[in-house]
C-alpha cells in the first residue's frame, strides 16, 4: 500500500511538468485507437467473416473430416449393413464439432470403438470454422458461452447452493456411466466412460449438450441450462477436494482397492518368510558347558 | 504288508514268502545343529536384547502419537489435511499400524536372535483310545439304552419324537407372523405391495431429484431422463398428498424410471403396446429384474442399458429384452402419453410388477 501511495505521489509531482500535457494527449488517443481496432471493425464485417469462416471451415472439412463423414457431412455407410464409417453430423450443431475437434477424439487416429481424447489436430481458429461450417447445414446446438458454465457471478451461498444441486443432479444422472467420483468406468464392447477430472468446463457442457458417442444426450429440455451448470460446479469442488480418508487409488472402488489389499497381503507375506528363512548361522559353538545338554 | 512298486525294500525268502528288510535306507537323523552368533556371543545377545526393545518402545511411542493424533486433529465439515489427504485418518492409521507392526517386529526379532532354536522331534502316536476303553464305553452306553427302556417302549420313544418335531410350529407361526404378507399390503389404489407402484393414470414424470414436468417436445434424440412419479414431489400446485419416511423410500425405490428418445422406427413395439410411447419417447422401469439395482448405464446408440451390479444388459429399442446376463425377464415398460399442456404423463400403472421375483409373483 505504502508503495503504491510512494508511486501515486511521484506521478502527481510531475502533472505540473513541461510534457505533462503531451504524454496525457498520447495516451488518450492510443486508449481510443485501440478500443476501436479491438471492438468496431469486429461488427462492420460480421456478415462477412461468417461467410469467410464457412468457406474456411468447408475447407478444412474436406480435408480432415469428409474421408468419413461424406463431402457434405452426410455420412458414409460401410459394406456391412448397420456399420457407418462416419455418422452423419448434419443437426449436430457447432457444440458438437467444438468438442470433438477440441479434445482431439477427432479426426480419429485409427477406426475404433471409442475415440480416446488426445492433444487437437486443428487451432482454435480451425475449430471454430469448421463448426460454423457444420452449424450452417443445419441448427443444432451453438458453442455455450462462459455465462453458461460459470458460476463465478453467483454470491458465496449461491455458489454453495448450486454445488449441492449440482451434487444431487451428478449422483442421479452421471454416476451409473461415470462412477462415483466422475472418474469413468466401462462400457461394453471395449468402450468406456471418460473420467471428468480434468476435462474443461466448456467441453463437459457440450458433451452433455451433444451427447458424444456412447453417452446420452443432456439436452435442454432435459437439464436446464442452469442444472448443467451447478452440475459443472460441482464436478469442479470435487476435483479439488481432498482425499479425507487418505488415497483414492484411482478412486475406482473395490477394483483397485482389493488389488492394492491383496498385493499389500502377499508383500507381507512373502516378507515374513523371508525373515523366516534368513537366520545367521555361527561356525563357533558356544564356550559354555550347558552347550553339551542341546 | 508288501506294497506294490516298493521292490527294493523287498528281498525274496525261503519257499515263495518274502521278508521285509527292517530299515531299507538308514535314518540319517537331524543335522548337527548350528549355533547362532547371538548363541555363541554374549555381547550379540546383549545388542540384539536392545534391538528388541528399542521396537517395543517405538511401539509405545506410536501408540501416544495415535492418542496425540485422535485428540488434536480436526475431522468433521472443516478437516485438517495432509498433502492433500484427511490429516486424521493418515496420522491414525499409520500410528496405529506402525505401532503393532513394531510389536511384530520385535517379537520376530527375539524369536530368531534370542529363543531357543534347537530342533525338537515329537513320533506321531495312534489317534484312537486303547481297546479296553473303548470296550468300556460302548457298555456303559448298551446298559444305558437298556436301563432306559427306549426299545421296548416304543410309545414313550414315538411321542418324544413326535413333541421334538412339534417344537418347530411356534418356529414357524412366529417367523411368518414378523410382518404382513404381500397379499395384506397390496393395494392398487395406493400403489403399495410388491405388484403396484405409485404411477397411476395421468400422473405426470417429472426429472428425478428436481422435480420438474418434462415436455415430450424439448427433448431431443440420444436424450437420457433419469426420472420419477410426480406423487413423489407434491406442491399446492400439483395437490398430491404429502408422503414421508419409510413410504416414500418404498415408492421411491419402485416408482423409478427411466425415459429415452431414439428415432421412432428404431422401436420395435411388442404387441399391444404401440401406443405406449410418444413420437420416439420410451419408458422403462428403473430396477433391474434380476435382483433389483437401479439402471440407467445407457449407450444411445446401441439402446442397450446395462446393469451395474450383473452386467445384466437389456435393449430399449426392443421391449427392454434381455440379451445379456443373469436377468430372466424384460424391464417393466410405463405406458406414456401427453397431456393437454404437452408434459408426458403415464397411461397407467406398470402391468406387471417391477423388480426382481418373489413367491408369489406369478399367482398373481
Amino acid at each position: 500500500m505504502r508503495l503504491l501511495n510512494r508511486s501515486a505521489g511521484r506521478v502527481s509531482r510531475h502533472r505540473r511538468g513541461p510534457v505533462a500535457a503531451l504524454v496525457v494527449l498520447l495516451l488518450g488517443l492510443l486508449l481510443t485507437g485501440g478500443l476501436y481496432t479491438a471492438l468496431a471493425p469486429a461488427q462492420a464485417e460480421q456478415a462477412q467473416s461468417d461467410v469467410e469462416l464457412i468457406a474456411e471451415g468447408r475447407k478444412l472439412f474436406l480435408v480432415g473430416c469428409a474421408t468419413c463423414h461424406g463431402q457434405n457431412a452426410e455420412g458414409l455407410e460401410t459394406v456391412r449393413e448397420g456399420y457407418l464409417k462416419g455418422p452423419s453430423l448434419v443437426g449436430s450443431g457447432a457444440a458438437a464439432v467444438h468438442f470433438q475437434v477440441g479434445t482431439g477424439r477427432m479426426p480419429m487416429a485409427r477406426p475404433e470403438q471409442q475415440a480416446p481424447r488426445k492433444e487437437a489436430a486443428y487451432t482454435e481458429g480451425e475449430i471454430e470454422a469448421m463448426a460454423a461450417f457444420v452449424a450452417s447445414l443445419a441448427p443444432g446446438p451453438a458453442i455455450p458461452t462462459e455465462q453458461d458454465y460459470s458460476i463465478a457471478g453467483l454470491s458465496e451461498a449461491e455458489r454453495e447452493e448450486a454445488i449441492v444441486r449440482g451434487g444431487q443432479i451428478f449422483l442421479t444422472n452421471c454416476t451409473a456411466c461415470h462412477n462415483f467420483n466422475g472418474r469413468g468406468g466401462a462400457l461394453q464392447r471395449g468402450g468406456y466412460a471418460p473420467s471428468l477430472h480434468g476435462v474443461e468446463d466448456k467441453y463437459i457442457y457440450e458433451a452433455l449438450l451433444t451427447g458424444p458417442q456412447q453417452m446420452p444426450n443432456f439436452s435442454n429440455g432435459n437439464l436446464s441450462p442452469e442444472q448443467k451448470r451447478d452440475l459443472i460446479a460441482y464436478i469442479n469442488s470435487i476435483e479439488d477436494a481432498p482425499a479425507y480418508g487418505g488415497f483414492g487409488l484411482g478412486d475406482l472402488g473395490p477394483v483397485s482397492e482389493g488389488l492394492f489389499g491383496w498385493l499389500f497381503i502377499g508383500v507381507l507375506v512373502g516378507f515374513a518368510i523371508w525373515i523366516a528363512a534368513h537366520t545367521t548361522r555361527s561356525t563357533r559353538a558356544p564356550h559354555i558347558e550347558e552347550g553339551a545338554e542341546a | 504288508m508288501i506294497e506294490p512298486g516298493n521292490d527294493d525294500a523287498i528281498t525274496p525268502g525261503t519257499e515263495g514268502t518274502l521278508a521285509v528288510r527292517e530299515e531299507p535306507i538308514a535314518n540319517p537323523g537331524l543335522p548337527a545343529h548350528q549355533w547362532r552368533p547371538t548363541d555363541v556371543d554374549d555381547r550379540a545377545a546383549k545388542r540384539a536384547e536392545r534391538q528388541i526393545a528399542a521396537m517395543f518402545v517405538l511401539s509405545m511411542i506410536c501408540a501416544v502419537l495415535f492418542v496425540v493424533a485422535y485428540l488434536t486433529l480436526e475431522i468433521g465439515d472443516n478437516f485438517d489435511t495432509f498433502i492433500g489427504l484427511g490429516a486424521s485418518t493418515v496420522a491414525l492409521g499409520l500410528a496405529l499400524g506402525f505401532a503393532l507392526l513394531f510389536i511384530g517386529i520385535g517379537i520376530i526379532q527375539w524369536a530368531r536372535k534370542l529363543m531357543g532354536d534347537h530342533e525338537i522331534m515329537e513320533m506321531r502316536h495312534p489317534a484312537a483310545s486303547s481297546a479296553e476303553d473303548r470296550k468300556e464305553t460302548l457298555a456303559a452306553l448298551a446298559l444305558g439304552a437298556e436301563e432306559s427302556g427306549i426299545a421296548r417302549r416304543p410309545l414313550v420313544r414315538n411321542t418324544l419324537l413326535g413333541s421334538l418335531g412339534f417344537l418347530g410350529l411356534p418356529l414357524v407361526i412366529l417367523l411368518r407372523d414378523l410382518g404382513p404378507s404381500n397379499a395384506e399390503v397390496a393395494d392398487a389404489e395406493a400403489g403399495t405391495g410388491l405388484q403396484h407402484t405409485i404411477w397411476k393414470k395421468g400422473m405426470r414424470l417429472v426429472r428425478d431429484v428436481i422435480g420438474t414436468p418434462i415436455k415430450a417436445s424439448e427433448l431431443e434424440i440420444g436424450d437420457l431422463v433419469n426420472a420419477a412419479p410426480e406423487a413423489l414431489f407434491p406442491t399446492e400446485e400439483n395437490g398430491y398428498p404429502e408422503i414421508e419416511g419409510v413410504a416414500l423410500n418404498v415408492q421411491k425405490a419402485k416408482g423409478a424410471i427411466i425415459l429415452v428418445k431414439m428415432e421412432p422406427d428404431e422401436i420395435k413395439s411388442a404387441k399391444g403396446r404401440e401406443n405406449w410411447t410418444v413420437d420416439g419417447l420410451i419408458c422403462y422401469s428403473k430396477i433391474c429384474t434380476h435382483v433389483g439395482c437401479p439402471i440407467s448405464l445407457y449407450e444411445r446408440t446401441t439402446h442397450h442399458v446395462l446393469c451395474p451390479c450383473h452386467q445384466s444388459t437389456f435393449d430399449l429399442a426392443d421391449s427392454a429384452r434381455v440379451i445379456f446376463g443373469p436377468a430372466h425377464r424384460s424391464l417393466p415398460q410405463l405406458p406414456l402419453a401427453v397431456d393437454a399442456e404437452g408434459y408426458l404423463i403415464a397411461q397407467s400403472d406398470f402391468d406387471e410388477p417391477v423388480g426382481a421375483s418373489y413367491w408369489e409373483r406369478e399367482k398373481q
